[in-house]
């Protein structure tokens, strides 16, 4: 590359300076509301209505995260939070775990032992990353009522799994076509098998790609509504679900304090996910995407 | 008997006939070299007598056993790849025992196993690193200790020195061939450098679009040519290819702005002299044309004549000088000695070794005899 030409020092620092500050302006701006929850979730209730929505607590209180967690009224139920946040629980581990590893396997398997009309099933698979939500939705209900899975967190689960397949088959599908084939040719002469190569030789080298499917699906199966709210019923409903029908709960009058409490608490998990193996996020997005 | 026999193998993808009617047979302790250019179906060779592709007609035996159903990982063969294709999630160690782990041989067998051949080989140190941190010569000391440490009856390896550097190249060269009298292992190899399988093969085949062009000893293949495409593809320089007119027992090569240039043969090919008058191609090495003095490149008894041509270009290459003059419309290479004093530009006297030189058809490409 050639150096190209640097402004003189001064203008130099002038224009970092107002870089920064822009950059400083924008992350305040996108930071504000998590501040405003944040800060309201720790206050009295009297104190968020008399007062200003942006001020620090006066008198610093847990008792909303308290009350969101294990008393607000949730519908009927005087529960909290907390069954719900097991039962997303429930519904998210299996759901990631499953569809991750069937991805890997679809992934190994257009890639690696490619047979014919192996482009049109992936074809018809991405076809499955472009299908909104709204369409399967009676279908869904159908097929859920003919198993007897309706109103289960195994149904969510089921759910989840088979609208996550198309993007973590995607992923693995670019992440592996960028995987040398001599390996897999290699690891034929040495005598091992389709199972071995993949749980040896495969999946072993996949640890970005994995991160990155882990993270796609645990974002997107935590925070859906939509599922949750058309598929379960009281006894399995997911923390989103619960969310809602604790801010909408319309008992006399509204707990913004506890409010924000709950949304943060349904929130928490993503973040912590993110903020643990987010670098890794970024690298396999990278290493799909070039090589691909 | 030999050994390893290919017997008529055919292979096509859909309607594109990658492998036509190949027949070749090596002796056991032998190395057999597939060399051509890319895209002449070598590669897929290799794969079918490894068992990663099945061959559409045809049969491969080894030592009398027909292994076309056999699984590779049955057939006993070991294989060293282009890109070695060592485990990255591995070290060398279990890089080199995964076969044997896959086998199913008990750890402490295939930990002694391992140690013997790293010894051999000189990798001891490297055994606890990834593939990774190593060099491309130590990469494909792993890669061969990999195919050593089972003791396989043929060995495979798909062009292991194209990823190397020229130095290296030629250092691992040395060491395939040490390994290869050390052992005594037939082995197939596979190569587009013409160099490597003159000087690794005992016996070579050279292939262009999926058809043996001419199989037998690298000595065969450089002095005796069965064709056009086998004399311009093995050497280098290349052979030179003249177009030329038979006059009786002489050829005769055109110049600019000059004379023709007449070889006298004392023995003439009869399928050459029955073309008297009619063109055909002359091929003589480089090495075959040389200055006056240099009477190295001529053995005794061999029939000699000299002529002066005209010098356009000298190339000198250290150990020889390469000089450039033009026949039959062609530029013809010369190899003189180093100490050689001519000028380009000018005129110079060079000998020409008449046993050296062979004969094709012009159309067909064919060797005339």
């Amino acid at each position: 590359m050639s150096r190209s030409t640097q402004p003189s020092f001064g203008t130099g620092k002038l224009l970092r300076a107002a870089l920064y500050a822009v950059l400083i302006l924008f992350a305040v701006y996108y930071l504000l509301p998590l501040f405003v929850m944040l800060v309201n979730s720790v206050k009295t209730l009297d104190e968020i209505r008399g007062g200003n929505m942006m001020s620090f607590p006066e008198m610093f209180t847990f008792e909303p995260w308290l009350t969101a967690w294990s008393k607000a009224q949730i519908g009927v139920e005087p529960t909290g939070l907390s069954p719900y946040f097991i039962n997303s629980i429930m519904m998210v581990v299996p759901a990631v775990a499953i569809s991750t590893a069937l991805g890997a396997l679809n992934g190994y398997v257009l890639t690696k032992w490619r047979f014919p009309g192996d482009k049109i099933i992936f074809g018809l698979m991405l076809f499955a990353c472009f299908i909104p939500f709204q369409i399967v939705l009676i279908p869904m209900a159908r097929v859920l009522g003919m198993i007897g899975l309706a109103g289960t967190t195994s149904g969510l689960v089921l759910v989840h799994v088979v609208y996550g397949l198309g993007f973590t088959t995607l992923f693995f599908r670019n992440y592996y076509a960028a995987f040398p084939d001599e390996l897999i040719k290699a690891a034929k002469m040495d005598g091992a098998g389709f199972w071995r190569t993949f749980t040896r030789i495969l999946l072993p080298s996949s640890g970005p790609i994995i991160v990155v499917t882990v993270i796609w699906q645990f974002t997107n199966i935590w925070n859906d509504f939509l599922f949750g709210a058309s598929f379960a019923d009281f006894d399995s409903m997911p923390m989103t679900v619960a969310l809602n029908n604790l801010v909408s709960s319309s008992t006399g009058v509204k707990e913004y304090n506890v409010h924000f409490a709950g949304a943060v608490l349904a929130a928490l998990p993503t973040l912590i996910v993110y903020v643990v193996s987010g670098r890794y996020f970024v690298r396999g997005l990278m290493a799909g995407a070039v090589k691909g | 008997m030999s050994f390893l026999q290919i017997d008529k193998v055919c292979k096509s993808f859909g309607p594109i006939k990658v492998l036509r009617d190949i027949t070749l047979d090596v002796e056991e302790g032998g190395f057999l070299v597939l060399v051509g250019p890319s895209g002449c179906g070598k590669s897929t060779l290799l794969n079918t007598i490894a068992g990663l592709e099945k061959l559409t007609t045809g049969e491969i035996r080894i030592a009398g056993n027909v292994i076309d159903d056999l699984p590779p990982s049955e057939r006993n063969i070991a294989m060293v790849f282009q890109s070695y294709a060592l485990y990255p999630n591995m070290n060398v160690g279990q890089n080199i025992a995964f076969g044997l782990e896959m086998r199913g041989m008990p750890k402490d067998e295939r930990d002694a196993k391992v140690a013997e051949v790293a010894k051999t080989l000189q990798i001891e140190h490297l055994l606890d690193r990834k593939p990774g941190q190593l060099s491309g010569g130590q990469r494909q000391r792993v890669a061969m200790g990999r195919a050593l440490v089972r003791n396989p009856q043929l060995f495979l390896f798909d062009e292991p020195l194209s990823n190397l550097d020229a130095k290296l190249r030629v250092d691992m060269r040395t060491e395939i061939k040490r390994m290869h009298q050390t052992f005594g292992t037939t082995i197939v190899y596979v190569t587009h450098d013409q160099i490597e399988a003159m000087t690794l093969g005992t016996r070579i085949a050279v292939l262009k679009d999926g058809i043996v062009q001419q199989y037998g000893t690298p000595a065969e293949i450089y002095n005796d040519p069965a064709n056009l495409f086998v004399a311009d593809f093995m050497g280098s320089p290349a052979m030179n290819l003249i177009p030329a007119t038979v006059r009786g027992s002489a050829v005769e090569m055109a110049r600019a702005g000059e004379e023709p240039l007449v070889l006298e043969f004392q023995h003439l090919p009869a399928d050459v002299r029955a073309r008297d008058g009619q063109e055909v191609i002359v091929g003589i090495r480089p090495e075959a044309i040389t200055d006056a003095d240099n009477r190295a490149l001529v053995r005794d008894g061999q029939q000699a004549v000299s002529a002066s041509c005209r010098i356009d270009v000298v190339e000198p290459a250290g150990a020889d000088i390469f000089a450039i003059t033009s026949l039959g419309g062609k530029e013809v290479v010369t190899r003189l000695h180093q100490d050689w004093s001519g000028q380009a530009n000018s005129h110079a006297e060079l000998v020409f070794n008449l046993e050296k030189v062979v004969f094709f058809d012009p159309e067909s490409g064919v060797r005339l005899r």
